[in-house]
């Protein structure tokens, strides 16, 4: 019992590298879903497992094994196991929630400063204008759905680019794309594993972007160069930014400016074989986790003097 | 990009390209500048109603020149909103996760990394709005105020 408790604690760790094929071979809207799910169904497996092996260490303790009313000792693998694991999943747990509300607190307060400012604003459209020497530019989601660029981001592109950029923010308002950010965001907090995840969930969210963009202005490479042109206008600005680490590979925008140049990927066979593997890996921490709190619920029922061995 | 298509299009998006036009221009348009600025095909008595839907909303003013009227954003007094928003959303190392920004920050190879596609891509409009002006500085032709 104890032993399937553990997979889905394992299974996360193969996530990161999957998910990094994921967004170089499948379509991004693909990759996007494919990814979210799974990373969801892995948090929610890894939870419930960490749960598990929490209870399971609490009930070896005599005080609170008479509380629980076993009236038999629990019959689990030995204590040896037991109490380092349950203290382990118990540590996880804490840090999880205790980074999770930092995060959420953190991200609420930047989101409802976002949408008080906007919503103060007068918008055209969906379009509200914030003058700034920054350039930024980003989707707003909620009702209504709002398209926020500074003014420095709009000089630094050409008409067309322009074009590109509301295509992108909508797309990313159209499709919800912010609901997926949050899942990933909330999945990272539950098991270390599963952080990197978080970026390439939100890379693929951009690509999704980036492809539903080009497919409304109807050209890849103003799509890119636009882009790239944004990027850029912000480095400008931000070049004197102390908080800030090179990253070792290639950092998302790069990768979505060189997708859009690339022409447009054609469906593989080795690519629906990865989605394969994702949904399996998904789907046995799944199994393994119900299977686990099964077992140890039998087993505590077995204790409880309820059920026959 | 067909005038056909850009006839079409829902009333907020043309809204919003007319005065992304008018706030990258950093100065008073006349409907033909606009239209011209847009560079999309819209009519002109498109791009006059649009700019006098915008005045009637208070978000863009206007003055005489000539025999008809040039346009301009409305600026938010005192930039407060501007300042409101980059104090609280530059605060965060991870900075939202739930804003999807249209850009992420660039590491310097990152910054090479796409100086390079974008001249190996060797499009025109490249050059001429100056990407790959070396020092890093990205000024746009329309720039200025």
């Amino acid at each position: 019992m104890t032993a399937l408790l553990f997979l889905p604690l394992l299974l996360p760790f193969a996530l990161p590298p999957l998910a990094r094929r994921c967004l170089d071979r499948l379509a991004p809207v693909t990759a996007l879903w494919t990814l979210t799910c799974a990373v969801l169904v892995l948090a929610g497996a890894s939870v419930a497992a960490l749960g598990a092996l929490v209870l399971n260490g609490l009930l070896e303790v005599p005080v609170l094994a008479s509380l629980g009313e076993l009236v038999h000792p629990l019959r689990t693998a030995s204590d040896l196991v037991v109490l380092p694991a349950a203290a382990g999943a118990t540590g996880v747990l804490t840090v999880g929630a205790w980074t999770l509300a930092r995060s959420a607190g953190r991200q609420l307060r930047a989101f409802r400063v976002a949408r008080t400012q906007a919503d103060r604003r007068p918008a055209a459209g969906d379009l509200c204008v914030i003058d700034s020497p920054h350039p930024d530019a980003y989707a707003l989601p909620g009702r209504p759905h709002r398209i926020v660029v500074t003014t420095a981001m709009l000089r630094s592109l050409a008409p067309g680019e322009r074009e590109v950029l509301f295509a992108h923010e909508r797309a990313h308002n159209n499709y919800g794309h912010h609901r997926f950010l949050l899942a990933a965001e909330l999945a990272a907090h539950c098991h270390p594993g599963l952080r990197p995840v978080r970026a390439a969930v939100a890379l693929a969210a951009e690509r999704a972007a980036d492809e539903a963009a080009a497919a409304v202005v109807g050209d890849r490479k103003l799509t890119a160069r636009a882009i790239a042109r944004a990027a850029l206008a912000t480095q400008a600005v931000r070049s004197d930014r102390p908080d800030f680490a090179p990253a070792v590979t290639a950092g998302p925008v790069p990768r979505r400016v060189a997708a859009l140049l690339a022409a447009p990927r054609r469906r593989s066979r080795a690519a629906s074989w990865l989605a394969l593997l994702v949904i399996v890996c998904a789907c046995v921490s799944a199994g393994a986790s119900v299977a686990g709190v099964l077992a140890f619920h039998h087993q505590v029922e077995v204790a409880q003097g309820e059920a026959a061995r | 990009m067909s005038s056909a298509k850009d006839e079409r299009r829902p009333a907020g998006e043309l809204e919003a390209g007319v005065l992304a036009a008018l706030w990258a221009a950093g100065a008073p348009l006349t409907p033909g500048r606009v239209q011209a600025e847009l560079d999309s095909g819209l009519a002109r008595t498109t791009v006059t109603t649009i700019l006098s839907r915008l005045h009637e909303k208070g978000i863009v003013g206007r003055e005489r020149q000539g025999r008809g009227y040039a346009y301009f954003p409305v600026q938010d007094p005192h930039g407060l909103t501007a300042r409101r928003m980059h104090t609280e959303l530059d605060r965060d190392d991870d900075r939202g996760t739930a804003l999807a920004r249209f850009v992420a920050q660039l590491s310097p190879d990152d910054e090479r990394l796409l100086r390079d596609l974008l001249e190996s891509d060797g499009s025109p409009g490249t050059a001429e709005h100056g990407v790959t002006e070396p020092g890093g500085e990205c000024l746009p032709e329309t720039g200025g105020r």
